[in-house]
């Protein structure tokens, strides 16, 4: 057509003029730490393995799971889950059960038999790791696939430490530990049970190891002094939990009472139950409100009949019977006597009033720190002795399976350093994805008619053994509640809100870039990403 | 085929035969009865495939023209006076935009006083739209040339209006030749758009132009008007040899030879004005009469040619420019401005008036002997007038002056017939 | 020539459940791309084009180019675009340059719909009746100058689908007071001065009831917040024939001075606040509304907006909480009237916009009134 001149125009012509020039600022796709991220204890990079689990992809997401965690169905399990009071989510409806999900990855990867391979080639150095437990088998794991020689040397009959000697059945099945654990041996670590470390000094010396983690824990039930009769049946309850999960369970009569107010009391009280005691009793000095006992576990433990008995210390324990004080809170909040007194009936009297940690080994180790009962150590787990480093209960922190874990991952993340003789690659975090980044608009309200289903995943995550893990399809529902914060998961907004379509989307799993040539700048798509991963940068001149 | 026939029904038949497949139209008078007998042979089939369009307003009438005109029909409306301004924006739109639309004007003065007769004020005022403007002297012309407009206007690629004399034609019962369907579709071949809307080659009509462009955009809108005055001639004398029969071309000289006064006008006066100069022909009178069939563009070589021999021009015009004088007498005066011939315009038949011989005869006649004023108004009552001029003079007074004047008058009606 | 992605009609989004992204966003990978947004393809028409030479975070540019694009997935690529005058035609085709990609014509300011009637007209004479026809303008274009040519297209059921792209006031031109500028904002021809600062209470035209007025088979409001919804109603919208209206919320960062990045968030609010009503209506019955999911005071919506500044204090408290009462009283009538609120959060989670049949909405016997429901 002979198109008049100037009226009418050829479609699209505009590209030919750059509004890019237009700009002051432009946004930038960005990865922020999302908060479940930076509260897990082990480092688990959760909205990266619920992003693969979103899709169905199972083995992905457990595969970059075991990138962190190398026992995520222990940790499904035990695991207090910080990641899920940290969870943006919270603040729309609930948080996402990602305990939950992760447990059903662990449960998945046992039953189809995943493996990991150890990733780099053999570096010729050999390490020893003293301790069994979540945190030598965390650092065991992490330094072989690092392409380290790892020995582990466990002084009990059977690995796992306090997850075989300190969590009950209930909470943690043996066959899921083991299969755990077999599985990190298969990657060529060489364990050595009923062997104690008792020389370290000796062992890097006359053995030739380069470098030993110690991760013997806290074994050693603390006492306190309490006014007995020669009758009185006392016991600690880590030497219960134990006996318990050797099967060899101690007699403890119909009624016991467990005095302490910490997470190994809600075990002792319950596994009592589990032995057979009608009445349960747990006594603590002060209430519920200061116990530090998990909230789901004194919720648990109450639902199965475990009984609370506040502000009362035991005064003296008799046949059959106790003898408590009533306590009183000061103004700061410390209990303090009345002098007031009650019976209380009991057959058993269990103490679980915290452990210590055995540190004999110690000795003749020059340069190591022992201040309160543990072992001082950096972020970086290191001990003041070149080549001796040390985690989980034996060192301070919370005395949790995943914190373990997370020491055993750093731990080994410093010797493999150390042993290349190169700085720990210790990048500085992205920022956090604080709840106020997102758009939370985008995200569908969760209806009532799942609320039932999402209270049931809450149980799931936390309850004992017997209810059962997720289906795939719940597991499925349950990950495509992640709220993604901080990262792109290809919602496809900013390209459509781009008023100027300056979004040029990659294809799947490729995500977008922005058009400069067009971008006018307008922030619309940082404002409207749902999970926040797009910020304004001043445009340099 | 010979018919007695009314105008505005001749010209909605010849309309037919020319196949629009879209016809747009408000009602005004003296238009009414073109786009009736269009929409009752829309309405029966006779003219399939058509869309008969009842619109809103006269605004919306040129607007749907220029919307299906752009994606590549034949469109065809009518409108007059009081019409023309309303759609005045979009008409100067459809030139702007180079949409081939035909459009018939039925001549009719415009208000205040609202007044529903003939006059050329409505053609004048869209005088500067970049429309191509026709005017019939007959209803033979006037059917006729619209078979020849859309030749005209798809050819150029603008928008042609063919004005004829509101009631005088469009009302007049007259024998007409009407041609066959044959005949005109070999005239007037199917419509080949420049431009056109269409998912299969999209383009964006309708451009903002900037002080970058414009100039040049109004140029060749100018070239193609002058494109167009090659065009007509051309046109004109291919529709003589198809229909055996002349009209329209760019101007209609008669009498010219050895004409020293020469009688310039539009429309359907010139009949009057020829009786009125055959008579003085007779007596030994060298007058002449130039029709311009073709307003717009205007044929001012031709009309130089025309006029080369000639000492005076009276242009008779039914429209004026208040406060100026008469606007086709503008257009004439610069043909002969190189020559010392004076160009007299006499505005006549304003608002339905109706121009008579016995009027015309002594105007010519001063003009020929060079009596004439410059600017004469045709039985204009000087005693309606004196009377409110002096009135206006003793005391100032609002109000419309019409009302003033025909209560003077009266018994009105009995002096405008 | 651009081909759109496609022309089947969108599957159902019912009972979708991702509440990663719900179905609120453009896309999502884990979503059915069948269940996806038109703006979420990466092949989709992009009727208008970049290079267009609209203001950052133009709402109007979004609009168009949601709508065009609906259409031509609707239309399979058959389709014709009139445009009237405005920001949309000036920003978009400035020579020597041309931001669309889709057949376009402009004639005028006020007469887009009856060139539009024309383009459906001359369509239907040449048996090109799969080719279908959008006409669109501001709301200038459409709400006063253009009202005359749009009650006589939609009266006369033409088969065009008429855009308005709603910004509230003629922008183009400066920011001057339309029939469709709300109550108590700040134009430039309603300053902020005096005893009643901005727009009066009490004016206004309500096209989308006047719309309904005509019995048209489909008229809806949508705003450029909720793609999902808009892409919606642009499909129903062209599963019938005959005159169709689609007004538009787009917010103009210009115009009501708010941030550019706040245009999309604008729209949201004021849906969500009632102030604009998000519904449908079929042959002049309001058949389905979009429930508002969370409810926010007009205030969320009005302090953002510097054509409201002087409502608010600088520390952003209430300065005339008479008028903000007013636009309150405004929303809340909106509330009882279409039904805004009705049904709870266990219904419609799959689409989430909550489209229901409206509870005793009798917008026939309502006075016309600004679309924010003045009066």
């Amino acid at each position: 057509m002979a198109e008049p001149f100037a009226i009418t125009l050829d479609v699209g012509s505009s590209l030919a003029n750059r509004t890019g020039a237009w700009r002051t600022e432009r946004p930038v796709y960005v990865d922020r730490l999302p908060p479940c991220n930076e509260a897990c204890p082990a480092g688990e990079n959760v909205q990266r393995w619920l992003y693969h689990a979103e899709e169905g992809a199972y083995e992905p997401a457990w595969r970059q799971l075991m990138e962190e965690n190398p026992l995520p169905a222990v940790t499904g399990r035990v695991c207090y889950h910080p990641c899920e009071t940290a969870c943006n989510r919270g603040q729309l409806d609930e948080a996402v059960g990602i305990s939950a999900v992760e447990r059903f990855l662990g449960d998945q990867a046992i039953e189809h038999g995943w493996r990991v391979a150890a990733a780099a080639p053999s570096s010729g150095k050999r390490i020893l790791v003293c301790g069994s437990g979540p945190s030598g088998l965390s650092a065991a794991y992490h330094l072989r696939r690092r392409g380290h020689a790892v020995t582990v040397r466990e002084a009990a009959a059977l690995p796992g430490g306090m997850m075989r000697y300190g969590i009950p059945a209930y909470r943690l099945p043996r066959d899921v530990l083991q299969a755990e654990i077999d599985r990190i041996l298969a990657l060529g670590v060489e364990l050595q049970l009923g062997r104690t470390v008792t020389d370290v000094p000796a062992a890097m010396t006359a053995e030739g190891f380069d470098a030993v983690f110690l991760a013997v824990g806290a074994q050693i039930g603390r006492n306190a002094y309490i006014p007995a009769g020669d009758t009185a049946h006392v016991l600690d309850a880590l030497s219960m939990l134990r006996s318990t999960a050797d099967e060899r369970p101690p007699l403890l009569g119909r009624r016991v009472v467990v005095y302490g107010g910490g997470n190994t009391a809600m075990d002792a009280a319950r596994t009592a139950r589990r032995l057979g005691a009608t009445d349960a009793v747990v006594v603590y000095r002060r209430t519920r409100d200061r116990m530090p006992a998990q909230d789901a576990e004194v919720e648990e433990a109450t639902a199965e009949g475990v009984r609370m008995k506040w502000l009362a210390t035991v005064a003296r324990a008799d046949a059959g019977k106790l003898l408590l004080e009533r306590m009183v809170l000061d103004e700061r909040g410390f209990p303090q006597p009345t002098g007031e007194f009650e019976e209380l009936l009991a057959d058993a009297l269990v103490l679980a009033l915290g452990q210590e940690a055995d540190l004999s080994l110690l000795q003749g180790v020059t340069d190591v720190t022992v201040a309160e009962g543990v072992v001082q150590v950096g972020p970086d787990m290191a001990t003041g002795h070149p080549g001796v480093f040390a985690g989980g209960d034996m060192v301070s922190g919370e005395r949790t399976a995943t914190v373990a874990v997370g020491h055993g991952k750093r731990a080994a993340r410093t010797i493999d350093a150390w042993l290349r003789g190169a700085a720990p690659a210790a990048a500085p975090p992205p920022p956090l994805a604080v709840f106020s980044l997102l758009n939370p608009w985008y995200y569908a309200d969760a209806p009532k008619t799942v609320r039932p289903e999402l209270d049931l995943v809450r149980r799931q995550s936390t309850f004992d053994e017997v209810v059962g893990g997720l289906d795939e399809s719940n597991a499925l529902f349950e990950a495509r509640r992640c709220l993604s914060c901080g990262n792109c998961f290809e919602c496809d907004n900013c390209f459509g809100v781009c008023p100027d379509n300056a979004v040029r989307k990659l294809g799947p799993g490729l995500r977008y870039q922005f058009d400069y040539d067009y971008c006018k700048g307008c922030g619309i798509c940082v404002e409207e990403c749902p999970c926040g991963a797009i910020v304004m940068e001043p445009e340099r001149i | 085929m010979l018919q007695q026939i009314e105008g505005s029904r001749a010209v909605a038949e010849m309309v037919a035969l020319c196949r629009p497949e879209v016809v747009c139209a408000y009602p005004i008078s003296p238009q009414t009865h073109i786009i009736e007998a269009l929409g009752a042979k829309v309405k029966r089939g006779d003219l399939a495939p058509c869309e008969f369009i009842n619109v809103e307003s006269e605004f919306a009438a040129m607007s749907v023209a220029i919307g299906a005109s752009a994606t590549g029909a034949r469109v065809y409306t009518a409108t007059a006076s009081q019409g023309l301004l309303f759609m005045i924006e979009a008409v100067y739109n459809a030139a702007g935009l180079g949409l081939p639309v035909v459009m018939t004007l039925a001549n009719r003065a415009i208000g205040a006083p609202i007044n529903i007769w003939n006059d050329h004020s409505d053609a004048m005022a869209a005088r500067d739209t970049g429309w191509v403007q026709l005017f019939a002297e007959t209803n033979q012309e006037a059917a006729d040339l619209h078979a020849q407009a859309f030749r005209l206007a798809e050819a150029v690629s603008l928008p042609v209006m063919v004005c004829m004399d509101g009631f005088i034609l469009t009302h007049a019962i007259e024998r007409v030749d009407l041609p066959s369907q044959e005949q005109v579709d070999a005239f007037l071949p199917g419509y080949r758009p420049r431009q056109l809307l269409d998912p299969a080659e999209p383009v964006s009509i309708g451009a903002m132009v900037g002080p970058e462009a414009f100039t040049e955009v109004r140029y060749l809108a100018h070239v193609r008007q002058l494109e167009a005055l090659e065009r007509i001639p051309e046109i004109a004398a291919e529709f003589c040899g198809h229909f055996g029969r002349c009209s329209g071309g760019l101007l209609r000289p008669y009498r010219l030879d050895g004409a020293e006064l020469v009688v310039v006008a539009l429309g359907s006066v010139l009949g009057t004005i020829k009786d009125t100069v055959d008579a003085l022909r007779d007596e030994g009178a060298r007058v002449g009469v130039l029709g311009i069939t073709t307003f717009r563009p205007f044929p001012a070589e031709a009309v130089r040619a025309a006029l080369a021999d000639v000492r005076r021009v009276v242009v008779v015009e039914k429209a004026f420019s208040i406060g100026h004088g008469g606007v086709l007498t503008a257009d004439v005066a610069g043909t002969v401005s190189d020559r010392a011939v004076p160009v007299a315009t006499v505005v006549a038949g304003l608002g339905g008036r109706p121009i008579t011989r016995a009027s015309l005869r002594p105007v010519f006649q001063a003009a020929a002997a060079g009596r004439l004023e410059p600017l004469t108004f045709l039985d204009l009552d000087r005693e309606v007038v004196e009377r409110e001029l002096a009135r206006m003079a003793s005391r100032h007074r609002s109000g419309p002056t019409a009302e003033n004047v025909l209560r003077d008058l009266g018994a009105a009606g009995s002096k405008i017939l | 020539m651009t081909s759109p992605p496609s022309a089947d009609p969108p599957a159902s989004r019912e009972g979708v459940k991702f509440y990663q992204v719900g179905s609120f966003a453009a896309g999502n990978r884990l979503l059915d791309p069948a269940l996806r947004t038109v703006q979420a393809d990466e092949r989709r028409a992009n009727s208008l084009t970049s290079g267009h030479r609209a203001c950052q975070g133009c709402g109007e540019a979004l609009g168009a180019r949601y709508t065009l694009d609906a259409v031509m997935r609707a239309t399979g690529g058959q389709m014709v675009a009139v445009n009237a005058t405005g920001c949309l035609e000036v920003f978009s085709t400035p020579f020597p340059e041309t931001s669309w990609r889709v057949p376009w014509l402009h004639s005028l300011f006020g007469n887009a719909p009856a060139v539009a009637t024309g383009v459906a007209a001359a369509l239907r004479a040449q048996g090109r009746t799969d080719v279908r026809v959008v006409a669109q303008a501001g709301d200038g274009g459409t709400v006063d100058i253009g009202f005359g040519c749009l009650s006589g297209m939609f009266e006369r059921n033409d088969d065009v689908l008429f855009v308005c792209y709603d910004n509230e006031a003629y922008m183009n031109t400066g920011v001057q007071r339309s029939s469709a500028t709300p109550p108590a904002a700040r134009t430039a021809t309603t300053e902020a001065v005096g005893p009643q600062p901005g727009n009066p209470f009490g004016q206004g035209k309500n096209l989308p009831l006047l719309a309904i007025a005509h019995d048209i088979p489909y008229v809806a409001t949508a705003t450029v917040a909720d793609l999902h919804d808009l892409e919606a109603k642009v499909e129903r919208a062209m599963a019938v024939r005959g005159a169709r209206y689609l007004h538009v919320l787009v917010p103009c960062p210009l115009g009501w001075g708010s941030a550019p990045r706040d245009t999309v968030r604008l729209a949201r609010l004021a849906k969500e606040t009632g102030l604009f009503p998000v519904l449908e209506a079929e042959h002049g019955e309001v058949v389905r509304v979009s429930r508002i999911r969370h409810r926010q005071p007009v205030e969320e919506y009005l302090r953002p907006q510097g054509r409201y500044a002087h409502l608010f204090t600088a520390s952003g408290a209430p300065a005339r909480p008479d008028l903000i009462g007013g636009l309150q009283r405004i929303a809340d009538r909106n509330v009882r009237r279409f039904g805004l609120l009705d049904g709870g959060d266990d219904e419609d989670q799959g689409r989430g916009s909550g489209d229901r049949a409206p509870a005793g909405a009798d917008p026939a016997g309502a006075s016309p009134r600004s679309p924010t429901g003045a009066g």
